[in-house]
């Protein structure tokens, strides 16, 4: 590598990280000024908290009169997980049959679900609710979780629609001749090879549903019932000014679950993104 | 009397449809049928407590009404021109950072995984209420961008989120700041382009500026324009920003009241779910034409050249 060359990556090198901090900053600084004190979180635009408590922690974790954030991590961590086991089971099983069944109709039901992945929610938003209000949902986890029974996010059939044409046939092949059925081959062929891409499922449906504030602000009306999200929103608006501290507090530890999920499955991410466009 | 073999492939297609029974359910019952109902209802004035009253093109005439004060619903008109604005000035400039990081990225960088974590996590984390809550007290009179302009010498600086001339600007920024998804796309798309256009071009004396408008750009221009329609997609339905920083009205005087927070708060705060529906069912024209009228376009941008 010649000097000129060297010295041109040293400078792309410090352009892009002197970026990428920047862009860090505000979040970098959200987590050291929920470990500030009262009086020096906005006078200090310091990343280093002098002098340092855990008392925002503390006292945010009480939340509200009697609801703390336990609960609405609790809720938060109920509605997510049966949110990842619902698309991992019926997102997958829809698009076994799109990729690799043959049936009458095929085509056209394919160019359905791939419109509704287009389709903005809000067309569907009202009826729904009226819907799941007659059923006597309102108030309950029922709303965001059951229609993911249903296969609902198409965007993620077509993520493990591609996922399972991209597999050989062969493997099929071999099963049925030694005496699996469509079931039996789903099972023990498709799902082990489809490990990565469910992963990806897995992730984007957790985050997803985690920072899901919409239907969460609908469906649920009593803060027993709250997520992490509508919780945050509460404490925002009942204790005003005066407890930033435990504002910012509570809401690192709302972001710590995507952080986690992140780090140790980034891989994944980046092959999830990369595929399929997801969007941001 | 049924030949053996339609009843064969009668069988083959009742399991295979066995396993999209639940998507199928799904799509009628929860997308198809609630639908056609909101289309129903956006020709009727409905409360959810009464029966749905059938009133025809009322609540479109309401939209579109203009300014007359009796029938023009200014707040409506207003939301949407917000909603195009901030649509069409966040979604260009996110992929513009998205596609100059990414293109400063290919210089063989050994830190390029760093990197795209690094720029990662603003879109991780930015669709939370937390992100939105920092956002609110950041740009807030006594936040911490004040805070910062004041050490280097600002003066009499306003409160960004308070004033009906900032408070748009910084949901933009907000959405801009997540550029790390279309960008990590962009990085993959561009490792697709074959060295030797760069190799063939830098023969010819052609420059890194040149190269980037007569190679990069209508190499990735397939990926940059499907990455416009998802983000304009999404951008029209922004709702927990513009919620959170205005604390749930879209004020001050109404700057940040996205389409989305304005059917919210029709549909639900007025419970004029009539009104609403028609609401959504314009945007739903709206994004469907933008759509098409971009792949029309698209037919002369871009190009999906054999190889590359």
């Amino acid at each position: 590598m010649s000097k000129s060359l060297k010295e041109n990556t040293f400078w792309i090198n410090a352009v892009i990280i002197i970026i990428g901090l920047g862009m860090l900053y505000p979040v970098l600084w959200l987590i050291s000024a929920s470990f500030k004190e009262a009086n020096t979180i906005f006078t200090d635009p310091g990343l280093i908290p002098r002098p340092f408590t855990l008392q925002n922690y503390v006292k945010g974790w009480e939340g509200i009169g009697i609801v703390g954030f336990g609960t609405f991590f609790k809720n938060s961590f109920v509605i997510s997980g049966l949110c990842v086991i619902a698309n991992v089971i019926f997102c997958s099983i829809t698009a076994y049959a799109f990729a690799r069944l043959e049936f009458k109709g095929k085509k056209f039901w394919f160019a359905i679900m791939l419109i509704t992945m287009m389709l903005p929610g809000h067309v569907t938003t009202i009826p729904r609710y009226i819907m799941f209000r007659n059923f006597g949902w309102v108030n309950s986890i029922l709303p965001m979780v059951v229609p993911k029974f249903f296969a609902t996010d198409a965007f993620f059939i077509f993520l493990l629609v591609q996922f399972i044409r991209g597999l050989p046939k062969e493997l099929d092949e071999s099963a049925r001749i030694d005496g699996c059925g469509k079931f039996g081959i789903y099972i023990r062929i498709i799902v082990p090879l489809t490990i990565p891409a469910l992963i990806t499922t897995m992730i984007f449906t957790f985050l997803w549903t985690w920072d899901d504030f919409f239907n969460h602000l609908l469906y649920l009306t009593s803060p027993e019932k709250y997520t992490v999200s509508m919780g945050l929103r509460l404490f925002l608006d009942a204790t005003g000014i005066s407890s930033w501290g435990s504002m910012f507090a509570m809401s690192v530890l709302s972001l710590v679950p995507c952080l986690v999920l992140f780090f140790s499955l980034q891989k994944y991410f980046v092959k999830g993104i990369a595929t399929t466009g997801i969007k941001g | 009397m049924i030949s053996p073999k339609i009843k064969k492939s009668l069988k083959e297609n009742i399991t295979s449809y066995a396993f999209l029974v639940p998507w199928l359910l799904g799509f009628l019952i929860l997308t198809l049928y609630p639908m056609i109902y909101s289309l129903y209802l956006s020709f009727t004035d409905f409360n959810i407590l009464q029966p749905p009253k059938w009133v025809g093109l009322k609540n479109f005439i309401i939209m579109f009404g203009g300014n007359d004060q009796h029938l023009g619903d200014e707040r409506f008109l207003n939301s949407l021109f917000i909603t195009l604005k901030y649509v069409f000035v966040s979604v260009p400039l996110k992929l513009i950072f998205a596609l100059l990081v990414a293109v400063l990225m290919t210089n063989k960088l050994r830190l390029v995984p760093l990197y795209r974590t690094l720029y990662y996590i603003p879109t991780l984390l930015g669709g939370s209420v937390a992100i939105a809550v920092l956002w609110r007290r950041m740009f807030a009179g006594d936040g911490l961008v004040n805070l910062i302009l004041g050490l280097v010498g600002f003066e009499n600086l306003p409160s960004w989120i308070s004033n009906p001339k900032y408070a748009m600007f910084t949901l933009v920024l907000l959405a801009v700041w997540q550029f790390g998804s279309p960008m990590i796309i962009f990085l993959a798309g561009l490792q697709q382009i074959p060295k030797e256009y760069y190799e063939a071009s830098s023969v010819d004396g052609a420059g890194k500026v040149r190269q980037f408008f007569a190679i990069t750009l209508p190499c990735l221009s397939p990926i940059i324009f499907f990455n416009f329609i998802m983000q304009m997609i999404g951008a029209f339905q922004s709702f927990t920003q513009a919620f959170i920083v205005s604390g749930g009205s879209g004020g001050p005087l109404d700057s940040t009241m996205f389409y989305s927070l304005y059917l919210y708060i029709k549909g639900f705060g007025f419970s004029e779910m009539g009104y609403a529906s028609a609401m959504a069912w314009v945007l739903l024209i709206i994004i469907a034409s933008l759509t098409a009228i971009s792949f029309k376009i698209s037919n002369t941008l871009v190009s999906y050249g054999g190889e590359g």
